[in-house]
């Protein structure tokens, strides 16, 4: 008897989790309803760099439902640092108390706490707690800050650099002899603010058998219960944490902030459970942002496109102090990636991580990948534009090639791209997005004074850092594997437990698709189980795109070994060996005999009754699995996007957006198209609306709410037509590769050559985003007065 | 006691029910609805009404609930999302379209975005999709980038 084999992989099934969230039944930190919670508010400084004189708590300790009001001081020795979890060899780290002692060095950093028994209290104590600054000079930019005479954060910080990195592959020095002209070019890659719906909130609950229960919308649940056990000081194993329902991540949600370590410490303080939730405004001057860099690029060119040499400088703003990976994002995450999809084998590139009194700046969407993709892409497009050279056709030729995977970018050891095919993906873009007759429409229009423009952009990421070996020399202290638990109960169902955090990604659909496809049972018997320290064996959470490649092979090979287990089990039930027993279906069958085939859910039941079992085959159907990448997947795409600009009011309008990625296997097509839609309206976002604005003078946050924080509307932003191309991925058994973070890597270059291509007519060569209207508007007048650049 | 923390007798009819409460004058309609009723699938996602996470039916018609203190609400009919659908009951077709044409992700915005999408049908018989996408923009999601949102709605006017 033949058993069909199920396949869930590749099917574009609607998410079993979307009921709750529909319904209203979804459950984030804040719906958590504690009796007896008390509230914690923080005083916040209003001074980007300030010495502190004095912290008078007087008047808040009397105030109405106060139980206690704290400042640095009285917290020192008791909990902190805050120590980062990413640090580069070399790296000068500042010293970060929990809560500022003497000095701030950043609007938004916490002061003094109060804890009253309601929000409304507590927020009126804030709102008493006197403290006396001296207000020093202060810098938010990253080139002012590394001038002499600028002001300096940190004493063991000297010139505002903590972290020097270097790069290189090939001779860039002869390239740049040997090349026909050397193209130069200054980008700025724009501060962001990741913008999560949900904003982040603590809840510390003392149990009384001595556990410590904190929830939060933690993206790396046991991560963080390492860092608050460390940085509080209370054993591991006291220590559960538990992320319910995410309102979204973006990366903002993976470091370790204050209040996450304060809410704990003050809980068991005071015996009663702490909570602290965070205002949106809050939110802007108190969690991290993202890029904040700029890049000095210098490209050796041949006449015909040819691209011999690359050349990249980058300071990379990382705010006052160093955050959880803060020192990896700007140096290995964005300048190993400088040369992007093209064979550059001549390659130096030198990162300098920059302190400035701003808010830490971390991990958003991509980390890294946006800010080199888009390095590589602005390069080639310059080149383009500067040799006049069809934008389409320089890519082409500089592509790294099919055959050449797996590929060593400029001769590196540190990247490997595992697999792609960059020309495939082109030829999918085009076709889709009608090039050729775009192309000539945009002439004619021109002609007729509209201003249609052509985007284009490549990228190439790496997702789910690993092997974990390879993590040390860097300085990233935490593993690159995942775990994974199947325990399937006496009926016949099958509980995961992932490491894995799905912060909307949709892994209870996802993971179980891939556990479906391995144990061949209907996925509604299936229940995956995420977030919480005390069910999930082990894991590192939900970040760098990892979660389908390192999570989901994880999985697979737990799964597999439940099967293998399974076949041991029923071969013992069925009197025969083990190697003649097949399983499709749901069913283990001997093919070419008369035995009736076996149903899962007997195997299971067997498999706990224990009567029948093999000699050597313990009880039980229960599998972990710590899974250790070989290497890291690099998924990869290119985007195409189409727009008309309005010199008279630089308006610009989208008119079309093609996006063709190649995430490998490709596990759930409409999630997958999902996060494409999600990724690319983020990086529209970024090129065209969003902007984190400092006062260069005095420090201040201009951009501290969403009335100042341009985050983009429906009405902001077009239909986007996502494709895909499926290259799988050697690196993992399922041959999947990340897909979180491609749209928002991806968008920014090909939004701004889309612009810069409308302009063109002005001679308008680059902009630095975001392309607001004033902006365009103002280089159009520029051009038009004779001022070309 | 100060004017703030001073309370006033408020009668609303949530989800169908009439409940009185006596609260403070500054309170505002969403934390009556999230801390006083329980209901949390209405979600404060800023503090200056820019975001529509907190949107509810006041009175029949899509209200920001952060922008109405408690008190102003006296007298009205509230719906919620969690009285769209009472348990027991079916889905609302906007509640469906969403999970047909995946216009979820991490859930936050859902809410809010239903009573907008359901608002925008109630208004407007039949809206094309630029004023679908108009329609909406006062929800912020993060997540879609809104391109599935917007079809959801479009499969309802399809079907008239
Ligand atoms: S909470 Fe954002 S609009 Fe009401
Ligand atoms: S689904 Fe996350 S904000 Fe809309």
């Amino acid at each position: 008897m033949n058993a069909t084999v199920l396949h869930y992989i590749g099917k574009p099934l609607k998410r079993r989790e979307d009921f709750k969230f529909l319904t209203g039944k979804g459950r984030y930190v804040d719906d958590i309803k504690l009796p007896g919670v008390l509230h914690m508010a923080i005083a916040r400084s209003p001074h980007a760099h300030a010495i502190i004189r004095n912290v008078d708590l007087g008047a808040a300790k009397a105030a109405p439902g106060v139980r206690l009001a704290l400042a640095g001081r009285d917290l020192e020795g008791k909990i902190g640092p805050i120590v980062p979890n990413w640090i580069m060899p070399g790296t000068k780290v500042p010293f970060r108390p929990v809560v500022a002692i003497d000095r701030v060095r950043f609007v938004g950093e916490c002061v003094a706490l109060v804890v009253a028994e309601t929000l409304a209290q507590a927020y009126d104590a804030v709102g008493l707690i006197d403290v006396d600054y001296e207000v020093l000079p202060a810098v938010v930019d990253e080139e002012a800050a590394i001038a002499a005479d600028a002001p300096q954060l940190h004493d063991n910080v000297p010139g505002n650099i903590t972290t020097i990195y270097k790069v290189r592959g090939g001779d860039y020095a002869k390239a740049a002899v040997d090349a026909d002209q050397v193209v130069k070019l200054r980008v700025v890659n724009n501060r962001l603010i990741p913008t999560c719906m949900e904003t982040r909130s603590v809840v510390a609950h003392p149990d009384p058998d001595g556990t410590l229960t904190v929830y939060m919308p933690s993206q790396v649940p046991h991560m963080h219960r390492r860092w608050i056990a460390e940085t509080v000081g209370i054993p591991e194993h006291l220590l559960r944490v538990v992320a319910p329902d995410i309102g979204g991540g973006f990366g903002a949600k993976m470091h370790l902030y204050p209040e996450e370590l304060l809410c704990p410490h003050l809980a068991r303080e005071l015996g009663a459970p702490v909570k602290w939730w965070e205002s949106r405004s809050e939110s802007h001057q108190s969690t991290s942002h993202g890029r904040a860099h700029t890049e000095n690029i210098e490209v050796a060119i041949k006449n015909d496109g040819t691209i011999l040499g690359l050349k990249v400088e980058t300071l990379g703003n990382v705010g006052a102090y160093l955050s959880n990976m803060a020192s990896g994002g700007p140096t290995v995450n964005t300048v190993n990636f400088g040369t992007g999809n093209y064979r550059i084998a001549n390659y130096e590139a030198t990162s300098r991580v920059v302190v400035t009194n701003t808010v830490p700046v971390d991990a958003y969407r991509g980390y890294g990948r946006p800010e080199g993709a888009y390095i590589a892409e602005r390069a080639i497009d310059v080149v383009a534009r500067h040799l006049n050279l069809d934008q389409v056709e320089i890519r082409r030729k500089n592509f790294i090639q099919p055959a050449d995977f797996p590929y060593r970018p400029y001769g590196g050891m540190a990247v490997i791209y595992d697999s792609g095919n960059y020309q495939g993906l082109l030829d999918k873009a085009l076709a889709a997005f009608n090039y050729d007759a775009r192309r000539n429409e945009r002439e004619t229009l021109r002609r007729n004074g509209i201003y249609r423009g052509i985007g284009v952009a490549a990228y190439t990421h790496m997702c789910g850092m690993a092997p974990s070996r390879r993590l040390a020399s860097i300085g990233f202290d935490r593993g690159g594997w995942e775990s994974a638990r199947v325990a399937i109960d006496s009926s016949g169902r099958a509980t995961v437990y992932s490491g894995s955090m799905s912060q909307g990604h949709g892994h209870v659909t996802s993971l179980s698709q891939i556990a479906a496809d391995v144990l061949q049972i209907p996925i509604e018997n299936i229940d995956v189980i995420q977030g919480d320290t005390r069910q999930v064996q082990a894991g590192h959470g939900t970040f760098n795109s990892r979660s389908m490649a390192v999570g989901g092979s994880s999985l697979h090979v737990c799964s597999q070994r439940i099967i293998a287990k399974a076949k041991k089990i029923a071969a013992g039930m069925l009197e025969v060996d083990e190697r003649d027993v097949t399983y499709a279906a749901g069913q283990f069958s001997v093919p070419g005999t008369d035995i009736a085939p076996l149903t899962f859910g007997k195997v299971a039941r067997m498999a706990y009754v224990g009567h029948k079992l093999p000699d050597g085959v313990a009880p039980g159907l229960d599998e972990t699995e710590f899974y250790d990448p070989i290497g890291m997947s690099a998924p990869s795409g290119v985007h195409l996007a189409y727009v008309e600009v309005d010199p008279e009011t630089g308006i610009v309008d989208i008119i079309d957006y093609v996006a063709v990625d190649d995430v490998g296997t490709l596990i759930n097509p409409l999630l997958a198209a999902g996060q494409i839609h999600g990724g690319v309206v983020q990086g529209i976002a970024q090129a065209l609306y969003e902007e984190v604005s400092y006062d260069p003078d005095n420090g201040q946050l201009l951009t501290g709410s969403l009335l100042d924080y341009a985050v983009p509307r429906a009405e902001h932003v077009p239909d986007i037509t996502s494709l895909f191309q499926e290259t799988p991925s050697p690196t993992n058994p399922i041959g999947v590769k990340g897909i979180g973070e491609s749209g928002s890597i991806a968008a920014p270059p090909c939004m701004v050559h889309a612009v810069l291509d409308a302009l063109s007519p002005f001679g308008i060569r680059h902009l630095d985003m975001p392309l607001t209207p004033p902006r365009i508007w103002a280089a159009v007048q520029n051009a038009r007065n004779g001022a070309g650049q | 006691m100060a004017e703030a923390e001073k309370r006033h007798p408020v009668t609303i009819e949530i989800n169908g029910t009439r409940r009185t409460f006596e609260v403070e004058s500054r309170k505002l309609l969403v934390h009556l609805i999230r801390d006083d009723l329980g209901l949390t699938g209405t979600h404060i996602g800023c503090d200056t009404s820019q975001c529509g996470a907190c949107t509810v039916e006041v009175d029949g018609l899509a209200t920001k609930s952060c922008t109405v203190l408690a008190v102003m609400a006296d007298g009205a009919s509230i719906t919620t999302i969690e009285g769209v659908s009472p348990a027991g009951s079916a889905l609302d077709p906007v509640q469906t379209a969403f999970h047909e044409h995946h216009a979820l992700q991490c859930g936050f915005c859902t809410p809010g975005m239903i009573m907008s999408a359901r608002q925008l049908l109630r208004a407007h018989p039949d809206p094309g999709h630029d004023d679908i996408r108009h329609g909406i923009a006062g929800n912020i999601c993060r997540c879609t980038g809104y391109q599935n949102i917007v079809r959801a709605i479009e499969s309802l006017v399809a079907k008239g």
